[in-house]
């Protein structure tokens, strides 16, 4: 077997078995861990597929940055599994669905020389990936990427307004106010005029 | 060198890439744990002169085998594992903190020839990499099953997940103006003497990679995950023995890694700073310690950071200073003065 082809196999051995455990795993820790291993070993794949730029992509932003925050919410609630588990074979038909569509596409993929499709030739070394994203994204399809990010920002400012509303009791600082006191603002001089202190009163 | 090895590569066949590349990475490793132990020392004698105190002394002359003391002793010290954490993600957390720290340093170039491995997308694998330390100071932090640990974690991971955006954004500008995410092109953009490093055209993205890099190291003033007058030591507080020495190898690889990317990006690398002088291995060793010099220099001048404080400061202050400057910088390319940034 090529070497290629072994670390394929072992990515993709690695990927089946963390999915697996993202649903059968019963603490939400080890789900949401074993989702990190998931994304890891499939960004592995991407880059055997030539396809740097993406894979480390998905690990910044999948790994870095949305799976830290899913952490991070996973672990401060204290989830009760066995009311979590209850409806879980109600699921079983959309999940049908879902294998069916992916062996679909799996058909298409893995028998794409009888349908007629064609694997694409194999790159030069010096063939810069992100480059070649990066200048289709800002050239041929700017207006859709720009749409997209805008959408994002939509989406964003939606979710930071319907949280963040104004509480009456939580205090704030206000740095620029601080940074203008002065010294006359916070206290004062009292100038105590020196007196004798009183004669020590006779004990009866 | 490739044709002293010649004969070699041929007596073993298929198995000398992996073994040649072995010894690649230990040359690597093997100096980077020596000149992390003798980062604490120096770390200790520097603010112990800051502070007018002499700092060890003791073992050997000058005290230069304390860090080799210090090793011994933790190496001999029972990992102690709570009776209620899980015991492991307990393991695990020390390990993933410590892997990241090494794995960025495939990439790393030393010289223009110097270098494991050179790839495109250098800068964005060590981005990638280094996002990912977060997760074993989150499940030490979980694992411990306690209360300081747990919060340790917390701020640990808001604080990093803050700073890796102002620090990304700087990095955006650095490959704006290298036009490359290639680590070794970045270094040749920077070609022509100390007036050509990045760090004058980019001068606040300089300023705000140092800073959000001392964040990001959870070091001193904006060491609030260890904070040890509120919860301790923080994420770390149940960790005994090498479980510990891992952690702390970890943060002490991941300084010198930051001082690193700080030459290679805003301090023009290996290139010399005069013309008359050749480039060489020597000036990236010099330029590394005078960033680490200036993260210990920070430790022994800065009282801690308030936490509302660390996040206004990325959140507000930083983030809007990175956008406005990539925005010039962007202008400025379309102008005559584009050379400027170059």
């Amino acid at each position: 077997m090529e070497f290629k082809s072994l670390v394929f196999y072992v990515f993709s051995g690695i990927l089946l078995l963390a999915s697996l455990r993202v649903i059968t795993a019963r603490n939400p820790v080890h789900s949401a861990l074993a989702l990190v291993l998931a994304f890891f070993t499939a960004a592995g794949l991407w880059l055997l597929l030539e396809a740097e730029f993406l894979a480390i992509t998905l690990v910044l932003v999948y790994i870095g940055a949305v799976m830290v925050l899913f952490l991070f919410v996973v672990m401060m609630l204290d989830i009760n599994l066995t009311e979590l588990r209850k409806g879980f074979w109600n699921y079983l038909p959309a999940g049908l669905l879902v294998a069916g569509l992916m062996i679909i596409e799996m058909v298409m993929v893995l028998g794409g020389a009888d349908l007629g499709l064609t694997e694409p030739p194999p790159l030069p070394a010096d063939y810069s990936n992100t480059k070649e994203l990066g200048r289709l994204l800002y050239t041929v399809y700017v207006y859709p990427f720009e749409l997209a990010a805008v959408v994002l920002l939509v989406a964003m400012i939606a979710a930071i307004a319907l949280t963040h509303r104004k509480r009456g009791d939580t205090k704030r600082l206000n740095p620029a106010e601080q940074v203008k006191v002065k010294r006359a603002d916070r206290i004062y001089m009292v100038n105590i005029k020196s007196q004798k202190p009183e004669a020590p009163k006779e004990d009866e | 060198m490739d044709a002293m090895l010649a004969p070699l590569a041929e007596l073993l066949g298929p198995a000398w890439l992996p073994i040649w590349t072995l010894v690649k990475i230990m040359a690597i490793v093997a100096p980077l744990m020596i000149s992390l132990a003798y980062l604490t020392y120096a770390e200790r004698k520097i603010i112990g002169y800051m502070q007018v105190r002499i700092g060890p002394n003791r073992v050997g002359p000058l005290g230069l085998l304390q860090p080799i003391a210090d090793g011994l002793k933790l190496l001999m010290k029972e990992i102690i594992i709570p009776s209620g954490a899980n015991k492991a993600l307990f393991i695990l957390g020390p390990v993933l903190v410590l892997a990241p720290a090494l794995a960025a340093w495939a990439v790393f170039p030393f010289t223009e020839t110097l270098v494991l491995a050179n790839i495109n997308a250098g800068l964005l694998y060590i981005m990638a990499i280094t996002s990912m330390g977060v997760y074993g100071v989150v499940i030490a932090g979980w694992a411990s099953n306690s209360k300081y640990a747990f919060l340790g974690a917390l701020r640990s991971s808001a604080q990093i997940v803050s700073y890796e955006i102002a620090m990304g954004f700087a990095l955006v500008g650095v490959l704006m103006a290298a036009q490359s995410l290639n680590l070794i092109d970045i270094v040749k953009g920077q070609e022509g003497g100390f007036w050509h490093w990045y760090w004058l055209p980019l001068f606040p993205l300089f300023i705000v990679y140092l800073i959000s890099g001392v964040a990001e190291l959870n070091r001193a003033p904006f060491d609030v995950a260890e904070g040890e007058s509120e919860i301790v030591a923080g994420f770390h507080v149940e960790y005994s023995g090498m479980a510990f020495a891992v952690f702390f190898l970890a943060e002490y690889a991941n300084m010198i890694l930051v001082a690193g990317l700080t030459s290679l990006l805003f301090l023009g690398g290996w290139l010399s700073p005069f013309p008359f002088l050749p480039d060489s291995i020597i000036w990236i060793g010099a330029k590394m310690s005078f960033v680490l010099f200036l993260f210990l220099w920070f430790r022994a001048t800065f009282p801690r950071y308030r936490y509302d404080q660390i996040m206004r400061l990325g959140w507000k202050v930083f983030i809007p200073v990175t956008l406005v400057w990539i925005v010039v910088v962007g202008a400025a390319m379309q102008t005559p003065y584009g050379y400027l940034f170059h």
